[in-house]
């Protein structure tokens, strides 16, 4: 039993220093499923980079804790070794590097038995759909968006970690992937425990999905979490009816303030 | 530019056959009559000949002799094992022929018998028949000539000579091995290739050298006739205190074709032109280069595409890497005369900048006469790319894997197209090497 805790996390834009997330609180226990719905904007996917150490967001405050350890603070391959895992909104490309190539450093750099990997990679790509060609080219090159969403789950089903944010994972898969996708992911929480956080924006994923919990970023905060009526009640009233219900002034952060060199300079 | 060591005397004194020779010395009164180039003239732009010293090296006396040795007269000839050119002329597979260079002379070639019935010659152009070899010698670099070719051709005493008759198909590798050794010499090179009409040939030529002071300046010349198809991979890692000047120069005629490759990891400076000159309707050529420098390196690349006939096509990918104080230099012509029509041309330059203190210049530049063709040509400098560090580093792969397999995934498209296929294992395994130094 594992439990991933999020306490007051804040943390800005590396390049700009607009403040994103302002104090984030959020607490998965192993097995469970978590949604995570916001508006476009709202920092979502700047969480799961923050909480995975991306260099382009700077830590401002709070602490996220693995079973009582703080990640904050340990390079990003060693938050992997611990049991984070983030599937991306949007993969990046790495032409000539093949998947078994990475994984097995993945592995062995978390000290992990890469022996059975061929295996379990041809295994998991027949259970995904994914066809031998993809696991040929350099990752994540020219491959369509569903594609992609494919691959990143066949490596969370590799890697096996404690936790998994998923971020889009449904956007670009057509229905039968979307399928695939979600009864791996659900046998993975039922068999190996995972906890899952789900971005989306679709409640076709929460119906696949069935979260125990669905919550709301909005301006840079949790702002509601509830059952899954919370989502069938966002259905319906949108995030605006939701702010205006809750109080909430700013739904997304404040753009931000550049110093625009074609700016009229008033003279 | 007056030499103490590097005069038409000492050119007449390396011996060997008179015609041999007497060019020699003609190319000695010519180098005695040259100004050294400068690095304000644009084909010597970034290099480092501003550095170079001829003073400070003098040429070899090897004698220029070897009798042809012959596979069944012996074993391996103990050079090949002493200066380890043994990996890659093993790990080049099966070979069709072997030709051991030392400093420039010719002290090993063997030749499978089967081929040697069917006439391919596999020798040293000190000691094949004059009549052979020397109407070949030379055409290839007497078109595209400069200082060091002047000075290679004043003190050439032999090289590798490969001709493949008409026709014959030779299907395994024919393997040169050129070394270089002795502090404060300077060796001369030479690879001349011969595939007549319609024949088939693939050449690998390995430079190597000691650790010691060396200058070598080498010139391969690839004659590649009607509908031939022609392979050639050069593979330079010498040691860290030799300056490399090479020009590798090939003519492709009529429906033939050229791929030609260069693996540059060694050297203190090391200069290449490659260059193909398509002067056949329908001639294709494919230039390849995978370098990487480290520590004080500079790697110079020249490239030339020159299309001089109708519906001719060339392609060039050169990749490189620097680290440390490393520098790289590519800058590259593709010309389409008038007359080449219908031609198609495409040259893509990619470098990778991997520490703060190394650098990359990439120039790539276009000529182009003739009014209806296809150009293209794409160039980049910069370090590797951070969100791929990232998406690596998030699966849990260590900052230096990560690394390390971005980099050989970025060579990866040259080495596959590498006419060698059983040397990509070891070249990958070098460049590896080095990336290791990196964080070691
Ligand atoms: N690296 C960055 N550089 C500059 N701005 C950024 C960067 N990353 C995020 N932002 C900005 O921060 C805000 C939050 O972005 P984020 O990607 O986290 O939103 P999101 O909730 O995931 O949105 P979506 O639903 O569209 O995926 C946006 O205004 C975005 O433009
Ligand atoms: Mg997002």
């Amino acid at each position: 039993m594992s439990t991933l805790k999020i306490e007051g996390l804040r943390a800005t834009i590396a390049s700009n220093g607009v403040e994103v997330l302002r104090g984030v609180d959020l607490e998965i226990e192993s097995g469970e499923v978590h949604a995570l719905m916001g508006p476009n904007g709202s920092g979502k996917s700047t969480l799961s980079h923050t909480l995975m150490g991306s260099r382009e967001y700077e830590v401002q405050g709070g602490s996220v804790t693995l079973d009582g350890e703080e990640l904050l603070g340990l390079p990003t391959y060693q938050r992997a070794a611990r049991g984070l895992f983030v599937a991306m909104q949007y993969p990046v490309e790495i032409p000539g590097v093949r998947l078994a190539d990475f994984l097995e450093a993945a592995l062995a750099g978390s000290g992990r038995d890469a022996a059975d990997l061929h295996q379990r990679l041809a295994a998991e790509a027949t259970r995904l759909g994914v066809a031998e060609r993809f696991l040929q080219r350099g990752v994540n090159v020219e491959f369509s968006g569903g594609e992609q969403k494919r691959l990143e789950t066949l490596q969370l089903a590799v890697l096996a970690p404690k936790f998994a944010i998923l971020d889009e994972i449904d956007s670009g898969l057509d229905v039968d992937a979307l399928r695939d996708v979600s009864r791996r992911v659900e046998a993975m929480t039922q068999e190996k425990g995972l906890g899952v956080l789900a971005i989306t924006h679709y409640a076709r994923l929460l119906t696949e999905l069935r979260p125990d919990r669905v919550h709301v970023l909005m301006g840079g905060r949790v702002v509601a979490s509830g059952g899954p009526e919370l989502a069938e009640q966002l259905e319906r009233t949108g995030y605006e009816g939701l702010a205006a219900e809750l109080g909430v002034e700013e739904t997304v952060v404040a753009p931000a303030v550049s110093d625009d060199p074609f700016a009229d300079p008033g003279f | 530019m007056t030499s103490t060591a590097f005069t038409p005397e000492a050119a007449r004194a390396l011996g060997g056959p008179a015609w041999l020779s007497d060019r020699r010395v003609a190319a000695a009164e010519r180098l005695a009559a040259l100004a050294w180039p400068t690095s304000s003239e644009e084909i010597w732009r970034y290099s480092r000949v501003d550095d170079f010293d001829l003073e400070k090296y003098r040429p070899s006396l090897l004698p220029i002799a070897a009798q042809r040795v012959r596979e069944d007269q012996g074993q391996e000839p103990a050079q090949e094992v002493a200066f380890g050119g043994g990996p890659v002329a093993a790990e080049a597979g099966e070979r069709a022929g072997l030709i051991v260079v030392r400093d420039g002379r010719v002290v090993h070639s063997d030749l499978d018998e089967a081929l040697e019935r069917k006439g391919v010659r596999v020798c040293g152009i000190a000691t094949c028949e004059e009549a052979e070899v020397r109407q070949w010698l030379g055409v290839c670099s007497d078109a595209s000539p400069d200082a060091f070719t002047v000075l290679h051709d004043a003190f050439l005493a032999g090289g590798a000579f490969v001709h493949v008759p008409a026709g014959v198909v030779v299907e395994r590798p024919i393997v040169v091995l050129h070394w270089a050794e002795g502090d404060g010499l300077a060796s001369f090179p030479h690879t001349l290739l011969v595939a007549d009409e319609n024949s088939e040939v693939t050449v690998v030529d390995r430079f190597s050298s000691t650790a010691t002071s060396h200058l070598v300046d080498a010139v391969v010349e690839l004659h590649v006739a009607q509908a031939a198809r022609v392979r050639y991979l050069s593979i330079q890692d010498h040691g860290p205190s030799t300056w490399h000047v090479a020009l590798q120069r090939a003519h492709v005629a009529r429906d033939a074709s050229l791929r030609s490759s260069a693996v540059a990891l060694g050297g203190d400076y090391a200069r290449l032109r490659s260059e193909s000159l398509l002067s056949g309707v329908g001639a294709e050529s494919d230039l390849l280069a995978v370098y990487y420098g480290d520590h004080g390196q500079m790697l110079d690349f020249r490239t030339l595409q020159d299309h001089a006939a109708p519906n001719t096509r060339s392609d060039l990918l050169f990749k490189g890497a620097v680290e440390d104080r490393a520098r790289s230099v590519y800058s590259g012509l593709i010309h389409i005369r008038e007359e080449a029509q219908k031609s198609v041309a495409f040259q893509t330059n990619r470098n990778l900048v991997l520490t703060e203190g190394a650098g990359a210049e990439s120039i790539p530049n276009l000529v182009i006469e003739a009014n209806d063709v296809k150009c293209s040509h794409a160039s980049t400098v910069g370090p590797i790319d951070e969100d791929q560090l990232y998406y690596l580093e998030s699966r849990g792969v260590s900052p230096e894997d990560a690394e390390r397999l971005i980099v050989l995934g970025f060579f990866d498209d040259v080495f596959d197209r590498l006419p060698v296929p059983s040397l990509v294992r070891t070249l990958r395994h070098a460049v590896s090497e080095k990336l290791g130094r990196l964080h070691g």
